[in-house]
Parts: C-alpha cells; sequence; structure tokens
C-alpha cells in the first residue's frame, strides 16, 4: 500500500526513469538490430567464420554485467566517459549480439534448401531470394532473438544504475542506501513489470510479423 | 528472460568447441584486460589489494557455493517432481510461471528479497538461490520430458520398475541437458554475487561497487577481473564434470 | 503357450479390443496384421500389460497374469518395438545386459550373454559390444534390439512392427536371419505387422483384425486362398494367389516322373527311357549326378551317345527355394518347366508349370467337394 502511495506521488519520476530506461535499452537494442543482422546474414556465407563470430560473441555474454561495466569505465574514461550512458549503452549492445547474430544466422541457414533451389529455379538472383524468400521467413526468428536481447538488458540497464547510467535501477539504488523500502519495492515491481511487458509486446509484434503461412 | 537464459544458448555453441581451447581464449581476453590495467599504471594498485582480493574472492566463492550448490539440490528434485506423470497437470502452469520468474531482473529480486528478509548475507543468497533456481528446474524438467517416449516404453516393456526408469534411463538421458542447465545458472551466479554486496552480502562486489563510488579503477577492476575469472572458472570446471558424469552416447558429438 | 480369452479393451466409449479369443501354440509365430487402428497394437501390449485389459484372461504358459506382477509378466518376456528403444546412455553390451541384471544375473555371466547373442545376431562382438547405439546403422540398431529382447532367454517375444523403420532390402536380411534363428530358439512370437507380405513370409498363423475384432485366425496359405471375408480378401490383395508362391517350396511342387539318362549312355537308352515313361524330356547328369543337360524325345534317334543331342539347361532351381522364385526364373528362360537340384547340387527332379497350378489348386479342389469355391478354381 505504502508502495503504491510512493508511486503514486512520484509517477513524474518514476515515468521519467522509465524513459531513460527505455531509451538506453531502445537504443542500444536497436543499435544491435543494425549491426548484428548483418553480421548474421553475412556469416551464412561461410561455416569457418560463422563460427568464430559466433564463438566470440558467446564468450561476451559469459562476461559478469558488472565485471564488464567495471573493465569498460577505466577504457572510457580516457575519452572522459567512463560513467554514464555510454558504458551503459555499449555493454546492452554488446550483450544485445548474441541473440541477433545467431537467430539471424540460424534462421537463415535453416531456411529449406528445397525452397531456396525454387527461388534459384525460378530465376532469382541472390539478393531476390534474400529479400523475397529467406528473410521474411527469417524475421519471426530473429524477432525471437531480438525479444531475449530486450528482456536481458532491460535487467542490465538495471544494474547500470551504479555506473551513473539512471533509469529504474536508480529507484532500487537509493531504496538501498536509504533503506527506503517503498521506493526498493517500486523500483523492483517497475522494472520487473517492464520487463514483462517488453517480453509480451515483443511476442505479440513477433506473431505479426510471422507470415500467416508459418504461424502454429 | 534473465541473462542466463541468453548464455544457455551460449553455452549451447560453446560446448562445440574444445574445450582447453575454450579457457584458453577466454583467460586471454582477461589477459588483455589485464594488460590494459599494466598500461594504465593500474596494475599496482590493484596487487596492493591482493590480500582483500583472497579474502573477498572466498567469501564470494562462500555466498556462490551455498546458493549455487542448494539450487542445484532444489532444481534437480523439483524438476524431477514436475516430469513425474502425477504432476504433469500443472507442470505447465509452473513452467509458465517460471518463465515469467526468469524475466524478471536480477536486480528487483535482490531488493525484493531485502525488502522481506532486511540486509545481511541471507536475504543475498536466497535471491541468488531463488535465481539460479529457475533454470536449473525448467532444463531439468524439459531434459526429462524429452527422452524419448518410445525409450520408456521399451523400459517398461523390458520389465523396470518406475524407479528404475527414472534412475537408468530417464536421468542418464537427461543429463546433458540438465548439466547445461546447472553449468549457465551457476556461472551466472558467480558473476552475479557482487550485486549481494548492494545488500550488505559481501563478495568481490565490494570492491567493484566501493571502487566506482570512490572513482578508482584500480579497485574496481580489482574486483572485476577476478569475478570475470572465477566465474570462467567455475564455467570450465562444470564443463569438466558434465565429461566425467554424462555418459559418451548421450553428449552431442563435437 | 499364449491364450487369449475373450480380451476386451475399451477406451471411454471405443471398442480397441471386442472379446479376442486365440490361441498361439509354443514355438510358432503368430503375426497379429491389420489397418491401423484395428486393434492389433492393442492387443499385443495387453499381453505384456503394458495396457491394462477391460476384460477377459490372457494366460501364458498356462498361467494366468492376472495372478502376476506385470514386472514380472515382462522381465519373462522379449520385447521388440519398431523404434528399437536402445538406450543412448549405455552401450550396446550394456542394452543387452538391461533384463539379466534386473534378474540379478552374475555379471560374467550376462556378459557372456551378450556377446553370445551377437554372435547369434551376426555382428561381431568385439567390434560391437562397447559401441554407442548411435554408432550403430539402423539395421545393426534392430539387430541390437532383438538381442536386447532375447537376452534373458525368454519363452515369449513380443514384437511390434519390429522391422517397420528399416529400408526394404535391409529389411529382407534381417527377417531372414530372424526366421533362421527362430529355427533354432522356437520362441513363443506375437508379431504386430501391417504388411501382408511380411506377415505371409513371417507368420505361422496370422490374424487379420478389424476395428477391434479378429476377423480371421489361420495358417498364412489358408488366409490367402481362403480369405474368410471381402474385406479380409481386399485386405492380401487381388494378388494373394501370387504370394502363395512363396510359401510352397519346389520340392512340394514336384509332380509326375523325370527319366534320366548318363552323359556318357547311348541315344538308344535315352529313347528307350522316353517311350516307356511318355516323356516328352529326358536330364542327362554327369557322372557326379550333376545335371548338364537335357534331350528332346524328338531328337533321341539314331546312334551314338546323348552328348551328341544334348542340349544345355537354361537354368537350375534348388528343390528348397520358392515357388515365386520358380516361376520367375521360368518367365525370365521363358520355358514351362525347371530342372532341380538338392542342397549338393546333384539332380533333384523337375518343376514344371502344370506341377505348380495343380499345387496351388489342390487346395480348392479339396473343399469343393462339400463347399464349391468359384473363383479361380482348376478343375
Amino acid at each position: 500500500m505504502e508502495t503504491l502511495a510512493f508511486m503514486r506521488d512520484n509517477a513524474q519520476t518514476i515515468l521519467f526513469l522509465t524513459g531513460q530506461h527505455v531509451s538506453i535499452v531502445g537504443l542500444a537494442v536497436g543499435l544491435a538490430i543494425i549491426t548484428g543482422v548483418p553480421i548474421g546474414i553475412a556469416i551464412t556465407q561461410n561455416k569457418k567464420a560463422a563460427d568464430i563470430v559466433l564463438y566470440i560473441a558467446a564468450i561476451v555474454m559469459t562476461i559478469p554485467s558488472i565485471a564488464l561495466f567495471g573493465m569498460l569505465i577505466p577504457v572510457l574514461s580516457l575519452i572522459g566517459q567512463g560513467i554514464g550512458y555510454l558504458p551503459a549503452m555499449i555493454a546492452v549492445l554488446l550483450y544485445s549480439q548474441l541473440p541477433i547474430i545467431r537467430n539471424t544466422y540460424t534462421a537463415i541457414n535453416n531456411v529449406d534448401p528445397a525452397l531456396r533451389e525454387a527461388a534459384r529455379g525460378m530465376g532469382m538472383t541472390a539478393l531476390e531470394r534474400l529479400w523475397k524468400v529467406e528473410l521474411p521467413i527469417a524475421v519471426p526468428v530473429i524477432m525471437a532473438g531480438v525479444r531475449v536481447a530486450v528482456v536481458i538488458n532491460i535487467g542490465v540497464t538495471a544494474i547500470a544504475t551504479y555506473i551513473g547510467a539512471g533509469g529504474l535501477g536508480s529507484l532500487i539504488s537509493r531504496g538501498i542506501s536509504q533503506t527506503d523500502s517503498r521506493q526498493l519495492v517500486a523500483g523492483a515491481l517497475c522494472v520487473s513489470l517492464l520487463a514483462i511487458a517488453a517480453d509480451y509486446v515483443l511476442l505479440w509484434i513477433q506473431r505479426q510479423l510471422t507470415p500467416a503461412g508459418l504461424r502454429a | 528472460m534473465t541473462k542466463e537464459a541468453g548464455a544457455a544458448i551460449a553455452i549451447g555453441r560453446l560446448s562445440k568447441i574444445a574445450l582447453p581451447v575454450r579457457g584458453f581464449v577466454i583467460l586471454s581476453a582477461i589477459g588483455v584486460a589485464v594488460a590494459a590495467a599494466y598500461a594504465m599504471g593500474l596494475l599496482k594498485d590493484i596487487i596492493r589489494r591482493w590480500d582483500d582480493i583472497t579474502f573477498l574472492s572466498v567469501q564470494h566463492m562462500e555466498l556462490a557455493a551455498i546458493s549455487g550448490g542448494m539450487a542445484v539440490v532444489v532444481g534437480v528434485l523439483l524438476g524431477i517432481a514436475l516430469s513425474r506423470k502425477r504432476f504433469r497437470a500443472f507442470a505447465e502452469a509452473v513452467m509458465q510461471a517460471l518463465n515469467i520468474g526468469t524475466t524478471i531482473p536480477t536486480l528487483a529480486v535482490l531488493a525484493l528479497s531485502m525488502s522481506i528478509l532486511g540486509i545481511g548475507a541471507p536475504p543475498a543468497i536466497f535471491a541468488l538461490w531463488l535465481m539460479t533456481l529457475l533454470p536449473i528446474v525448467r532444463n531439468t524438467y524439459i531434459g526429462l520430458l524429452e527422452v524419448p517416449a518410445h525409450l520408456i516404453e521399451a523400459a517398461t516393456g523390458m520389465g523396470m520398475k518406475p524407479a528404475e526408469i527414472l534412475w537408468r534411463v530417464e536421468l542418464p538421458n537427461a543429463l546433458y541437458v540438465i548439466f547445461a542447465g546447472i553449468r549457465t545458472a551457476v556461472t551466472v551466479n558467480v558473476g552475479t554475487v557482487p550485486l549481494a554486496f548492494l545488500i550488505g552480502g559481501g563478495g568481490l562486489g565490494e570492491l567493484i561497487f566501493t571502487g566506482i563510488d570512490l572513482s578508482e579503477p584500480g579497485m574496481m577492476l580489482a574486483g572485476a577481473i577476478p569475478t570475470a575469472i572465477l566465474a570462467v572458472i567455475t564455467d570450465f570446471v562444470i564443463a569438466l564434470v558434465t565429461r566425467a558424469v554424462v555418459p559418451r552416447g548421450v553428449m552431442p558429438e563435437t | 503357450m499364449i491364450k487369449l480369452e475373450d480380451l476386451t479393451k475399451t477406451f471411454g466409449s471405443v471398442i480397441a479390443a471386442d472379446r479376442i479369443n486365440m490361441e498361439v501354440p509354443e514355438g510358432e509365430i503368430c503375426i497379429l496384421l491389420g489397418p491401423s487402428g484395428c486393434g492389433k497394437t492393442t492387443t499385443l501390449k495387453m499381453v505384456n500389460r503394458l495396457i491394462e485389459k477391460t476384460s477377459g484372461k490372457i494366460l501364458v504358459g498356462g498361467r494366468d497374469t492376472d495372478n502376476m506382477d506385470p514386472v514380472e509378466v515382462r522381465r519373462g518376456m522379449g520385447y521388440v518395438i519398431q523404434q528399437i528403444g536402445l538406450f543412448p546412455n549405455m552401450t550396446v553390451e550394456e542394452n543387452i545386459c538391461v533384463v539379466p541384471r534386473l534378474l540379478k544375473w552374475d555379471d560374467a555371466k550376462a556378459k557372456r550373454r551378450a556377446a553370445e547373442l551377437l554372435e547369434l545376431v551376426a555382428l561381431d562382438p568385439s567390434v560391437f559390444l562397447k559401441r554407442f547405439p548411435r554408432e550403430l546403422s539402423g539395421g545393426q540398431q534392430q539387430r541390437v534390439g532383438v538381442a536386447r529382447a532375447l537376452a534373458a532367454d525368454p519363452p515369449v517375444m513380443i514384437m511390434d512392427e519390429p522391422f517397420g523403420a528399416i529400408d526394404p532390402i535391409n529389411r529382407e536380411i534381417i527377417q531372414d536371419e530372424f526366421l533362421r534363428m527362430q529355427k533354432t530358439l522356437r520362441k513363443t512370437i506375437l508379431f504386430v505387422s501391417h504388411d501382408i507380405d511380411e506377415a505371409v513370409k513371417m507368420g505361422d498363423k496370422i490374424a487379420i483384425f478389424r476395428a477391434g475384432k479378429l476377423e480371421q485366425y489361420d495358417t498364412p496359405d489358408t488366409i490367402l486362398a481362403h480369405p474368410a471375408n471381402s474385406f479380409i480378401a481386399d485386405f492380401v490383395g487381388a494378388d494373394r494367389t501370387l504370394k502363395r508362391l512363396r510359401l510352397v517350396t519346389v520340392a512340394e511342387a514336384q509332380n509326375g516322373a523325370v527319366g534320366t539318362v548318363s552323359l556318357t549312355d547311348d541315344l538308344s537308352r535315352a529313347y528307350a527311357i522316353l517311350r516307356e515313361g511318355h516323356l516328352d524330356t529326358i536330364v542327362v547328369l554327369d557322372p557326379q549326378g550333376l545335371p548338364v543337360g537335357w534331350v528332346h524325345a524328338e531328337d533321341a534317334v539314331g546312334i551314338g551317345p546323348v552328348s551328341s543331342r544334348m542340349r544345355p539347361l537354361p537354368a537350375t532351381i534348388r528343390t528348397d527355394a520358392d515357388l515365386r522364385t520358380a516361376v520367375a526364373m521360368m518367365f525370365t528362360h521363358d520355358v514351362t518347366w525347371l530342372t532341380c537340384i538338392n542342397a549338393d547340387g546333384r539332380f533333384g527332379g523337375c518343376i514344371t508349370q502344370a506341377g505348380i497350378t495343380r499345387r496351388l489348386g489342390d487346395t480348392y479342389r479339396s473343399r469343393s467337394a462339400s463347399a464349391p469355391m468359384p473363383q479361380g478354381a482348376v478343375a
């Protein structure tokens, strides 16, 4: 009850922090899509390159987020950006690569070879095949990767409050330092709801992007 | 889905690459970080804190071992229970709940744990236990569910009792999937322990967060680098255990 | 050995098996045959109690299985399924030793048994014992599946489309091997199939099911020659008489006298035999008794050795071959008769198209005395 009262009284702040949170995740994942999807498509051409790229992306994934922040800070301080938005964005961008690249790669690789053969038989060029056959079939799978990336990074961004990136995590951090359980719980609830909501919204979009003929 | 879910997928790929090679690559990545620290004159700063590092590392691993160990035991048992016929009816509902549970960010779990249990190690261990538990339950359940029905039929037809089928057919064949879950969940656990410091749980987080607060990169790296190393070692050790425990006929071919 | 009495299974309002009565004598293979959903698999799985019956009785070796623990019933029966179901976590050896170990056999004895069984199914134990199932081909896996079912030497085998997942060529080979094994093992076998050709080949008896009912239970030859109703006639196919060719050996269809002469005999001797037996042809044998040629009655005139007028034999067939092979050979060489040889290569009589027709028609003639059979009857 107290928590709800707190949330009502501070709706303005919460909305602002949510906006900050969403903008970090949105911008970084957006960038990750722009970089990850072309990489995922490119590596379908070469098995060895694919192995290496996916391998590196997987290694990045196993680095604990707080350790990654820690390692980014001294490097970015060289350009005076040690704390704040930038390290958070870079971390999110890096963590998003694996799900997006991997899903793009597997989706395109898994397109039925008979379909590709048929498309080639109809006289489509490689680019036409990519646009008209492979990508439409792959888009839902790529979206699933984006969904994973977004949900993961809402959590990562919450932690990024400790390197001064703001966002909903700051409710939690302030709640902890001031032992204010209203703020603490409000922050936890908001960031959880944001993650769950993002999961559902992106799932809905994923379904909408699935061609009718491929829907289960 | 928290980071471990994504990492679970990562492990799927990673485990296809020979272990020594992986360990080498990851450790050399950390080596690069150390070299960078040296280049920036931070290495001395880090070594100066050697006593803190060892003390906090032990504490760190204690937190991870207690929360992770309990999560493995409880998670595997829960997963087995959910996969039994008499619980199948609500197992799917439980899985749905677990899926939502894994979506909740770790920091939020930690905060909620603190709001209920206060500060100190117990709430930190509880939160770490909970977020490690979920993927283990899920992988155990899915692993057991994916054991082909005809294997169970063959076992039944040969006169095995349900407990014999569980021990000799279901668990051995699900072991790889179960261990994949344990591996990611526990590795992520080790990487997440620093957050425990925020609610007074101790561990290497002390160096990291204090280092950030005081703008002392050396101190922060003294926490961050060992954290990453411990996570890598944990991952490596569990991979070795997986090799030793999972029957060869069940391991995915490399 | 296996006796089903009024065996019934209902799933809700669906009757999957409706008062099945049948008995499988010891040492015979009984094929449960029918289209999918006919109740054959349900019936099979009630025998090893993977499906519990609704009513009726199942007696195995004279014992009512109701009075036994399901686990005990199953450990006394070998079970083979279409998906094979080898446990991927166990080696071939461990797979075969599963039931012996459940029965608390001594470890050394179980391992000896595993090696022995691999030999039996034509797999080299030194190569295969320590392999894992995924390192075997489909055919090899199915052989191990059969070996595993035989491990504790159960008197009864329950087989659910055991060779269904194997490619046609390997299926034939494994079927032949299995029949050869069965000659010495004499297991009592219940065997589900949906393939009439497999049923005719493998079965001592065939039980045909439709919609939960046992429609006909008899020997393959009787079912093919005298299908009990139009459903069975359709199911076994319009070419059912051709399928019967498979069931009869050349030796069984030989009839009529055959003359032989030795390679060194004079033509006059051949002429005498031909005239005495009212024969058209005579087979020429070498001193070892192997057939080397034949002489037509028209040519058996004049003087000199038979070899001077002898024509070559287009082909020979073994007396233990089936009639299908014989007929195929006749068509291939455009002849109406063939010289037969025994297993040792020596002359073993002749077989003629007329003889085959007669043999296949026997069943209709013997019945036509009591009930006239309109179709295909040979006068």
